[in-house]
């Protein structure tokens, strides 16, 4: 047996950079869909429900968009600092505290009205996720303390928080004992973008993020400290950067952007705070990162990629019969496979001399 | 007195979940591979060795079926990350979601089902003591676990074997000079840190709770993995956190039992609090860490 060797390319090559999200899903796609046959879905019936259907009608296209808002506002600020070396897996919970500090408003002042209500709801989302990733932050900084973990854990405590505001303070009086908030009052919720669809002005939020994120990213010298602080900390010490700062505004940028996607959750199509306001949209939002090559551009096209799959997945679930947790199956393969097709962007195999056929 | 009889009765069963896996890791941790998919890992052990018994298969079936789950999982990771370089984070998290994903896919069918577990094995003697005896009727994998973790501290501590895997988490490039396979080593941690997650998750569907549910593991894989942190890096420290956040999972029920009037979930948040209130503590103790921690943990190896 011969087998090739892998060997480092003397330039990082930009086609295989290009190519290596499209490998990806073609990858993913073939390994799933094979994994399909083998409990008796029809791979063909699947294929077609999960990535031509969502496409033949508006509705179900604006639906991919109103997916793709929240997948692609906590994926910008997690590259940020994926980009830093800062792992904040912990998106899914500084989410789920944006929505409850957002439903704070709605929950307590039900009768309110006013063009103030939605913007104040969404300012307090972000704080709650600001304030959530700030825990990480500091015991990372102060207790050097691993943030995966942490924030990860923080993540579980805040499905619990959420669980005992649904089933004790906060849980409606009239809803006949679900584990549910009020429904939001009309000023609670977030103008609509596109008539006839639940596609709401967050989207034009996470935009205008992605426009910032790219800014900050590619333009300005607070992103690039950033950045070196993360890759190289004695290199960034020495020139007076500090890695500290760096840990606290990967995190706090992080935790803002998660929090203002839960609060556009419950201020959106949800209209109240309920157990099911994340379907995993904080891990998701990590393979967004990912696939978007931790590039502010590449992240719009990964956000848009997932939401089809999330919208494709309930498709296929109600046409094909595919058990709902296919999506994660598909969303994991996803992720590995443009690990393993990026790593020809900077490696090449090479087959060792005489051997080749 | 009854919640303190309670916790000491059930606390070793409660951490063998906790213990295994985290062994697990550990020696893969120690190979210089950070393994994040533990979660993953677990869930599918959880649900292929529940199917397994369910099925008719048998305990014994349904952890060497769990455990090659776990190490079929394993071994993609350590075929990405050691054979095509990687990141270890990012290849771990993606072995975490597809765990957890293929659990819930091949478990969809068996939702709530329920399997008979296994019946405990007394000492005859000290079992009859009041308040302790509790301690001393335990079922077989637990008996078992307690005879393999001083056997795991042996061999890591006192063979040439666990002197091989050290050399090659602290130093990669030396122990290859001096003509040692640092990938195959690394690769065998791994596969071992995997099969040791499937037995956890098989543990934790078959005999702890003999039920399967999706999302069952909550956490359990991750916890395992801050134990690592806690034992910093070592088998009776490991042991003992094992034991503490057995006796935590057990806290919810006990403090039920003397009528305490604390939320469920705060209870339930416990294991989670308290590992975020440890890490904190172990972690900042910077020479502890460093002079525990593993060299090369993370960084991929090439020649």
């Amino acid at each position: 047996m011969v087998f090739p060797k892998l060997v480092r390319r003397e330039n990082a090559s930009l086609p295989v950079l290009i190519a290596a999200p499209f490998v990806a899903l073609a990858m993913a796609a073939v390994s799933n869909l094979v994994l399909y046959a083998t409990i008796g879905v029809d791979p063909a019936a699947v294929f077609k429900a999960m990535l031509i259907d969502p496409f033949t009608s508006y509705f179900s296209f604006s639906e991919i968009l109103l997916k793709a808002g929240p997948l692609l506002l906590i994926a910008q600020g997690l590259a940020i600092g994926f980009r830093a070396k800062v792992f904040n897996i912990g998106a899914e919970g500084q989410f789920i505290l944006g929505a409850i500090c957002a439903s704070a408003i709605p929950v307590y002042l039900p009768q309110a009205s006013g063009i103030w209500i939605w913007p104040t709801m969404l300012l307090f989302g972000v704080l709650g996720g600001l304030a959530w990733a700030a825990i990480t932050a500091f015991w990372r900084v102060r207790l050097n303390a691993n943030e995966i973990l942490v924030s990860l854990m923080l993540s579980f405590i805040a499905l619990q928080l959420l669980n005992y505001l649904l089933l004790g303070p906060w849980k409606d009086p009239m809803g006949f004992n679900f584990p549910q908030s009020v429904m939001f009052q009309y000023d609670a919720l977030l103008p609509i973008l596109l008539p006839g669809t639940r596609v709401n002005v967050s989207l034009i939020l996470a935009l205008l993020v992605t426009v910032a994120a790219w800014f900050f990213v590619q333009r300005s010298f607070a992103g690039y400290r950033l950045e070196v602080g993360g890759l190289a900390p004695n290199a960034a010490r020495y020139a007076g950067f500090s890695q500290s700062s760096a840990i606290w505004l990967s995190l706090l940028i992080g935790g803002a952007a998660a929090g203002l996607a839960g609060a556009a959750e419950v201020a959106g199509p949800v209209g109240q705070l309920q157990r099911s306001i994340s379907t995993g949209y904080g891990y998701a939002a990590i393979i967004v990162a990912y696939l978007g090559g931790l590039h502010p551009i590449g992240i719009v096209f990964a956000a848009f990629l997932l939401a089809t799959l999330y919208i494709g997945g309930d498709n296929a679930m109600v046409s094909a019969g595919l058990p709902i947790a296919a999506v994660n199956v598909f969303q994991g393969s996803l992720l590995l496979a443009y690990l393993i097709a990026s790593t020809f962007v900077r490696r090449k195999l090479v087959w060792p001399q005489g051997a080749r056929p | 007195m009854i919640a303190i009889e309670f916790i000491l009765a059930g606390m070793l069963a409660a951490a063998t979940p906790f213990l295994l896996a985290a062994l697990g890791e550990l020696v893969a941790e120690r190979s210089g591979v950070l393994n994040l998919g533990v979660e993953g890992m677990m869930a599918l052990g959880a649900s292929v060795g529940f199917i397994t018994v369910y099925s008719g298969g048998g305990h014994v079936m349904g952890f060497v079926f769990g455990a090659l789950s776990g190490m079929a999982l394993a071994l993609v990771f350590a075929f990405v990350t050691l054979g095509l370089h990687t990141n270890q984070v990012a290849s771990g998290l993606a072995i975490g979601i597809m765990g957890l994903g293929l659990s819930a896919y091949f478990g969809k069918p068996f939702e709530s089902f329920t399997v008979t577990g296994l019946g405990k094995i007394a000492i005859p003697g000290l079992s009859d003591f009041p308040v302790i005896g509790g301690l001393f009727r335990q079922d077989i994998v637990v008996w078992l676990s307690l005879i393999f973790t001083p056997a795991l501290w042996y061999v890591l501590k006192h063979t040439k074997l666990g002197l091989l895997l050290r050399a090659v988490g602290e130093n990669p490039h030396a122990a290859s000079a001096i003509g040692y396979p640092v990938i195959l080593i690394r690769l065998s941690a791994v596969a071992f840190g995997g099969l040791m997650a499937g037995i956890a998750g098989a543990y934790a569907s078959t005999i702890y709770t003999p039920l399967w549910a999706d999302g069952m593991i909550a956490g359990r894989g991750w916890i395992a993995v801050a134990l690592v942190v806690f034992g910093t890096w070592m088998v009776g420290r490991v042991f003992l956190g094992a034991c503490l956040f057995g006796a935590v999972s057990l806290g919810g029920i006990a403090a039920q039992t003397v009528g305490l009037a604390v939320p469920s979930q705060l209870l339930a948040s416990m294991p989670y609090i308290v590992t975020i209130v440890v890490l904190g503590i172990i972690s900042s103790n910077r020479r502890l860490v460093k002079l525990n921690g593993i060299a090369s943990l993370g960084e991929p190896f090439e020649k």
